[in-house]
C-alpha cells in the first residue's frame, strides 16, 4: 500500500525521529511511505486561539497538499491533529464561505489515520513484537493525550501495541485520563492553571517508577517532559524523572537497533 | 457574528453574569488556596466516579445523549410556539403567566407579587422562602429583594450553608463544594440563632440542625420562589428536581408559588421527561432516580398553594438562540456533569468564572447571554484547555471545546473591528508570522534550516527561560533544544529523486483535471486503477 506521511508540524521541525519510526515501522510491514512535500501543519495553533482566517490557508494548504497526493492512506504520529483534520478543518472552511473547500477537507480527513489506529484497524497489527520485531525493555507509563482518547476514540489501541513490545512493561499513572495541561494557548493564556494540571501529571508519573513516559502526541509530550525535566533541575538529589518517548519510536525500536535511554538524548525532558 | 435574526429582539443578559477580574488573575488567587483545592478535589473526585458508574450500567446511554440533544433541539426550534402553548395551558390551569425580558424586569415582577402576598412582620419586613434555583441567582434576586426589604430564605442546606456564610455559590449543584464539614459546623454556629453550641461536624448532625431551623420557616412563611427544571408547553406543568424534599414543602406549604424559569426549559409533552429523569439524575449526583420530583400543573383547590406564578425569563436567552452555533449552549439542563470532569474547574473552583455559571458550560453559556463583546466576560472561552471531558460527560452533547473556539474567533473578531490600530498583543504577532509560515511547505522548510542556529544558541539540557509571553511557559516548564536537521530536510536528501518524480507527477495530473474542466470532458477517475469487470480480468489473466 500507499500511505503518505503527514508529519505534522512539531515532529517535523522538533522531533523528526518520531516521523522517521512511523516511516520505518510502515516499511517493515512492506508499505511504500511517501511524503508530500506542501505539507505544513493542520492549523490547530491558530484555531484553538481564535484565529479562524489566519486558520483558513494553513487548513487549505493541508487538503492541498493531500489530495493531490497517490496514496491509500495518510498517517499521523498525533491524536491531536488527526481530530483536527476531522473535526475543525471543515468548520473552518465554512467559516470562511468556501464550501467546496469544507467538502474535499472531510476526503482528506476521511482518508487520514492516527498511527495506532492505522496499524490496529488497517494493517492488522496485533503483536508488536512479532510484526514488527519491537524491543524495549522498560516499564512505560502510558499517557494517552485527550484528542486521541475523547475525539478519535482511540480507546487502547496505543497502550495494547505498547503491551505486545518484547520486555516493555506498561503501566497507568493515578488519574491517568486527566489533560497534562498544555491545551496549546491555554499554557499561555492560564500558566498558571496550566501549571496545576502539569504538576499533578508530573507526580502521577514518577510515582508510578516507570523509565519512560509513552505516549502518541508530540506536543504533550513535549509539555509533560518539561515539567518532568524542570521538576528535576529543582530537585536534584531525588532520583532521574521518566524521559517522555512517542509510542511510535517504541514500536521501532528492535533488538538490533535498541532505543537507548541515554540520558545525553534527553532535551527538555523529552527523547530525542 | 453568526447570528441569524429569529423574528424577535433580542436582549443582552444582566444579572450575575459577569467576571468580576479576567479569569486568569482570579484563577492564580483562587489556586493559592490550598483549602479550596483539597475540598474541591475531593468532592468532585467522588461525584466523577459516581456519575461513571451509574452511566457505565446503562448500554444506551449513548442513544439516550442523542435523544436528550434531539429533543432539546425540536424545543428550541419551536421555541416561540410552545411558549405559548406553554402560557394558554398554565393560564388554563388557574396560574399566572408572567414576561420577563431580563434581571431588571424579572425582580421586578417578583417583588411586586410577594408585596402583594406577604405579610409583613414586626420589623417592617417580609418574608420568603426559596428552593434553589439556578435562575433567580442568575437575576441577583436575592441581593434586590433585600434591597427592597424583603428577606429571601434559602432552604436547600447547601445554599444555605453559602447564604449564612454572606458567600457566594461556586458549582450549580452543590453551591458549596468549596467548603468542608468544619467549615460549615462554624458558619452555623455564627448564622443560625437556634444552632446548639455543641454541634459536631457528622453530616447527620449538621443536616439535623439544618432541618429544625428551616422547619419552623415552612409552617409559616406564605410566599415561597422556585426555579424549575422543565415546563411542559402541552400542560402547563412544573417541575423541580432536587434531592432533600425541602424544594417539595417550598412547593406544596406556602399560600403563593412564584417560580422563575429561563425560556429554553420547556419540553413539549410530558412524555418527554422519560429521557430527561434518566438523563439527569446520573449526570448530576450520579443516582439511579431522583429523589424528589415535584410536578405542579396551576391551581388545585385544597391542596397546595392557592396563586401559582411562572415568571418567563429571557436574559439574553434569545440572543444565544439567534446564534446559529451557540443555540446548543441552551440544552443544558444545569446537571453539573461538565465542571466536576473538569480540570481547570477542579482547580480554580467556581468563583473565578465570576458569573453564576461556572466551569466548562459557564464558559460559553455567559458570553453568550451577554453578548461576545462585553468585555467583562472576553477571557471566559480561554479558561479551558480544550481536553474535551466536559463534551463527552454532557448528558445533552453540546460540543463546548469546540463552541469554546468559535468563542474566541468572535471575541477575536470583534478587537480586532474595535481597535484595529491598536497595537497588536506578541501573541498575536507571533501568530500571523507562523499563518504565513505555516500555509506553505516550502516557508517551513526555510524556517526549520534556521532551527540548528537556534540549537547553537540553546544550552544542551533545552531552553529554560525565555522573553516574553514564553516567560510564563517556561517558568515552569524546560523547552528541547531544536534537532539538528528537521525531518523534511531528511527525507528530501534521502528522496531527492522521487520527490522530483512525484512533484513532476502531481503537477501533470493537475494540468491534465484542468484541462479536463476547461474542455467540459467527463472526469476520469481521481485515483487508482478504473474497477473492471469480472470478464475483462479473465480476458486479461488468459
Ligand atoms: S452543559 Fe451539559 S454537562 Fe454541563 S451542566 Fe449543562 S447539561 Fe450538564
Amino acid at each position: 500500500m500507499r500511505i503518505a506521511l503527514f508529519a505534522t508540524c512539531i515532529v517535523d521541525a522538533m522531533y523528526p525521529e518520531v516521523a522517521k519510526a512511523t516511516v520505518s515501522i510502515l516499511e517493515r510491514l512492506g508499505h511504500t511511505v511517501t511524503f508530500p512535500e506542501r505539507q505544513a501543519c493542520c492549523g490547530q495553533m491558530h484555531i484553538n486561539s481564535g484565529k479562524f482566517a489566519q486558520a483558513y490557508p494553513v487548513v487549505k494548504n493541508h487538503v492541498e497538499a493531500f489530495e493531490d497526493a497517490d496514496f491509500d492512506y495518510a498517517v499521523a504520529p498525533s491524536g491531536s491533529c488527526v481530530a483536527s483534520l476531522g473535526h475543525q478543518h471543515p468548520m473552518i472552511a465554512e467559516y470562511m464561505g468556501d464550501e467546496d473547500l469544507a467538502s474535499r477537507a472531510t476526503q482528506v480527513a476521511g482518508r487520514t489515520y492516527e498511527l495506532s489506529q492505522l496499524l490496529t484497524d488497517v494493517l492488522g497489527v496485533t503483536d508488536a513484537a512479532a510484526q514488527l520485531g519491537s524491543y524495549f525493555p522498560h516499564t512505560i507509563a502510558y499517557h494517552p493525550s485527550c484528542h486521541g482518547m475523547r475525539l478519535l476514540r482511540l480507546g487502547d489501541r496505543q497502550s495494547d501495541l505498547l503491551q505486545t513490545v518484547e520486555g516493555a512493561v506498561v503501566v497507568s499513572p493515578e488519574n491517568w485520563d486527566a489533560c497534562c495541561g498544555f491545551g496549546g494557548t491555554f499554557s499561555v493564556k492560564n500558566p498558571q492553571v496550566s501549571t496545576a494540571m502539569l504538576t499533578d501529571k508530573v507526580e502521577a508519573l514518577i510515582n508510578t517508577g516507570a523509565s519512560v513516559c509513552s505516549g502518541g502526541d508530540a506536543s504533550c509530550l513535549m509539555h509533560i517532559g518539561g515539567g518532568l525535566q524542570r521538576r528535576h533541575e529543582l530537585l536534584p538529589a531525588q532520583a532521574t524523572p521518566p524521559a517522555t518517548v512517542h509510542f511510535a519510536r517504541v514500536l521501532a525500536a528492535t533488538r538490533e537497533h535498541p532505543l537507548i535511554l541515554n540520558e545525553e538524548l534527553v532535551s527538555g525532558g523529552a527523547l530525542r | 457574528m453568526s447570528t441569524t435574526f429569529i423574528g424577535m429582539p433580542t436582549v443582552p443578559g444582566t444579572g450575575n453574569l459577569f467576571e468580576r477580574a479576567p479569569f486568569p488573575q482570579v484563577a492564580q488567587h483562587e489556586l493559592g488556596n490550598v483549602q479550596l483545592r483539597t475540598n474541591l478535589t475531593k468532592a468532585t473526585t467522588a461525584i466523577r466516579t459516581k456519575r461513571a458508574a451509574r452511566v457505565a450500567e446503562l448500554g444506551d446511554w449513548e442513544d439516550l445523549r442523542d435523544s436528550g440533544a434531539a429533543a432539546k433541539d425540536v424545543v428550541l426550534a419551536r421555541l416561540p410556539e410552545l411558549l405559548t402553548q406553554f402560557e394558554a395551558a398554565f393560564t388554563a390551569a388557574g396560574g399566572t403567566v408572567h414576561w420577563a425580558r431580563d434581571a431588571q424586569e424579572a425582580n421586578a415582577i417578583v417583588r411586586g407579587l410577594v408585596e402583594d402576598s406577604a405579610p409583613l412582620n414586626e420589623d417592617g419586613r417580609r418574608e420568603v422562602i426559596k428552593v434553589k434555583s439556578m435562575a433567580t441567582q442568575e437575576i441577583g434576586l436575592n441581593e434586590y429583594l433585600e434591597d427592597h426589604d424583603i428577606d429571601a430564605y434559602e432552604t436547600d442546606l447547601a445554599e444555605l450553608i453559602v447564604q449564612l456564610g454572606h458567600d457566594k455559590p461556586s458549582h450549580i449543584l452543590v453551591p458549596a463544594i468549596h467548603r468542608n464539614r468544619h467549615e460549615i459546623r462554624q458558619i452555623f454556629l455564627r448564622g443560625m440563632e437556634d444552632a446548639d453550641p455543641n454541634l459536631g461536624t457528622e453530616p447527620r448532625e449538621l443536616a439535623e440542625a439544618s432541618r429544625k431551623h428551616l422547619r419552623k420557616k415552612f409552617l409559616t412563611t406564605k410566599v415561597a420562589i422556585s426555579g424549575a427544571n422543565f415546563g411542559i408547553a402541552e400542560t402547563g406543568t412544573l417541575s423541580v428536581v432536587e434531592s432533600e424534599g425541602n424544594g417539595r414543602m417550598c412547593v406544596t406549604l406556602p399560600e403563593t408559588l412564584i417560580t422563575v424559569m429561563g425560556i429554553e426549559k420547556l419540553l413539549p409533552t410530558i412524555d418527554d421527561l422519560g429521557v430527561f429523569m434518566q438523563l439527569l439524575p446520573r449526570s448530576s449526583t450520579g443516582e439511579r432516580m431522583n429523589p424528589y420530583s415535584s410536578f405542579w400543573t396551576g391551581v388545585t383547590p385544597g391542596d397546595g398553594p392557592r396563586n401559582v406564578h411562572v415568571v418567563l425569563l429571557d436574559n439574553g436567552r434569545t440572543r444565544a438562540l439567534a446564534d446559529q452555533h451557540g443555540r446548543q449552549a441552551l440544552r443544558c439542563i444545569r446537571c453539573s456533569a461538565c465542571m466536576n470532569v473538569c480540570p481547570v474547574y477542579e482547580r480554580t473552583g467556581g468563583h473565578a468564572y465570576g458569573s453564576v455559571y461556572p466551569g466548562p458550560i459557564g464558559a460559553i453559556l455567559t458570553p453568550l447571554l451577554t453578548g461576545t463583546d462585553a468585555e467583562e466576560n472576553s477571557t471566559l472561552p480561554y479558561a479551558s484547555s480544550l481536553c474535551g471531558a466536559c463534551f463527552d460527560a454532557c448528558p445533552v452533547k453540546i460540543d463546548i471545546p469546540q463552541m469554546l473556539v468559535r468563542l474566541r474567533n468572535e471575541g477575536n473578531v470583534v478587537k480586532e473591528s474595535e481597535h484595529g490600530r491598536l497595537p497588536k498583543t506578541q501573541l498575536d504577532v507571533a501568530l500571523t508570522g507562523a499563518s504565513w509560515l505555516m500555509s506553505d511547505g516550502r516557508r517551513m522548510a526555510l524556517m526549520e534550516k534556521g532551527l540548528p542556529l537556534a540549537k547553537l544558541l540553546s544550552p544542551k539540557a533545552g531552553i529554560r527561560s525565555l522573553p516574553g509571553i514564553a516567560g510564563a511557559w517556561t517558568s515552569s516548564r524546560t523547552i528541547p533544544r531544536p534537532p539538528r536537521q528537521s525531518f523534511r530536510s531528511w527525507w528530501s536528501a534521502e528522496h531527492r529523486e522521487e520527490a522530483r518524480e512525484e512533484r513532476r507527477e502531481a503537477r501533470d495530473r493537475a494540468q491534465f483535471r484542468r484541462f479536463e474542466a476547461r474542455s467540459g470532458a467527463e472526469p476520469a477517475p481521481e485515483a487508482g486503477p478504473a474497477p473492471r469487470s469480472e470478464n475483462q480480468h479473465e480476458t486479461k489473466e488468459s
